[in-house]
């Protein structure tokens, strides 16, 4: 660093204050599917919706995903089952059903 | 009761090996029976930070596989009464870590330890995911950098949906912040995010600020956990922040710049 510039540093351009801006931006945009916007009843949500599934049809455990999204001001929850493709009769619903409502 | 903390940050080399050493060191060195915890599976570094390295017999993975038993696996630590180190296993087998496994493994150690103290591996693997299961508590350490920054939150996120606590709707992982490799004339500069940015941003209590100093590397080059370094800076920071933790209310040291003379200024170099 030369003596004129280390004498007048300071002057710098401000690269911190671009970096929080863009962190704020993209800390809040994954937010939004992850931390704060993921309640904790959702493991448990999920949990007993799997249980009442598997009364009637026996799935994978692996086989539900629960998935809440927030888009403006509504939230989306979103349930994904897929459903055992082998079925001893023939059902019609045996094919994956996605099942979006809101909450 | 034994209080289980994970030091995790999501992003690699941030300094949470170096945390997990000097916080454990230090809550040992103040009278607390501790245990410090490598989940690094296949990347063993904890045991040369400590160094301990050439006194590792069985590791995690052959008590939870019950090859060994954790007397025969557990170092104490030649320096710090109370301090125990279990090193991570180097198999590649990342499948070793079972749930089932840690928790048998760390039920045990709650029986004779106050601090178990669960070092984590970078990313969001299961190792990773292993170290914070369990934990009561979090030390989130965070580099004043947009990707280290980023990492942290996803980690909170992590904690706060996929830790036991939050899994049983228990009250969640207590989180602390410690920012890791500050510049504060950086930070004053406009340079480097400040601890204002990056509290900011992630919304989470300032446990301890550690500066960007040689120590660090002099430390670990020598297999000491840079807490023992005690005339160091980073050493002093480590300290400091171990109070912190068992409730002392000391005020944050080197978070501002050492004002420098005219001359320093005009001759000394950065």
């Amino acid at each position: 660093m030369g003596l004129f510039e280390n004498f007048f540093r300071g002057s710098s351009n401000k690269s911190a204050a671009l970096a929080k801006e863009r962190l704020q931006i993209i800390v809040a945009h994954e937010r939004g599917s992850g931390r704060r916007g993921s309640p904790d009843y959702l493991p448990a949500l999920k949990k007993e919706l799997l249980e009442v599934v598997r009364k009637y049809v026996p799935v994978d455990p692996s086989q539900i995903k629960v998935h809440l999204d927030r888009e403006g001001g509504y939230e989306v929850l979103e349930l994904n089952i897929t459903l055992p493709d082998e079925e001893p009769r023939s059902r019609r619903s045996s094919e994956s059903s996605q099942k979006p409502g809101q909450s | 009761m034994a209080t289980v903390i994970v030091v995790t940050s999501g992003k690699g080399g941030v300094g949470k090996t170096t945390t997990s050493a000097s916080f454990a060191a230090g809550l040992a060195q103040r009278g607390y029976r501790t245990v410090v915890i490598d989940f690094d599976v296949g990347l063993r570094n904890l045991d040369l930070i400590m160094g301990c390295e050439r006194r590792v017999v069985y590791d995690f993975v052959n008590i939870i596989n019950g090859e060994a038993n954790l007397n025969q696996a557990l170092i104490r630590d030649k320096r710090v009464e109370n301090l125990h180190i279990l090193p991570a296993s180097q198999t590649r087998d990342k499948e070793a870590l079972t749930r089932e496994g840690v928790e048998r493994v760390l039920n045990e150690l709650r029986q004779n330890f106050e601090y178990i103290v669960c070092d984590s591996p970078a990313g969001i693997e299961r190792g990773a995911l292993m170290a914070l299961y369990f934990a009561d508590e979090a030390l989130v350490v965070t580099n004043p950098e947009v990707s280290s920054v980023r990492d942290s939150d996803r980690i909170l996120g992590i904690l706060a949906s996929r830790s036991r606590r939050a899994e049983q709707g228990e009250n969640p992982v207590k989180e602390h912040l410690v920012l890791a490799r500050y510049a504060p004339e950086r930070a004053d500069r406009g340079d480097m995010l400040s601890v204002e940015d990056v509290l900011e941003i992630l919304g989470i209590p300032l446990l301890g600020v550690i500066p960007e100093s040689p120590a660090v590397l002099q430390s670990s080059n020598a297999g000491v956990p840079v807490i023992l370094e005690e005339d160091s800076d980073a050493g002093a920071a480590y300290s400091d922040l171990v109070d912190r933790f068992l409730g002392k209310n000391l005020p944050h040291r080197f978070i501002t710049a050492q004002k420098k003379g005219f001359l320093k200024r005009l001759f000394g170099g950065g």
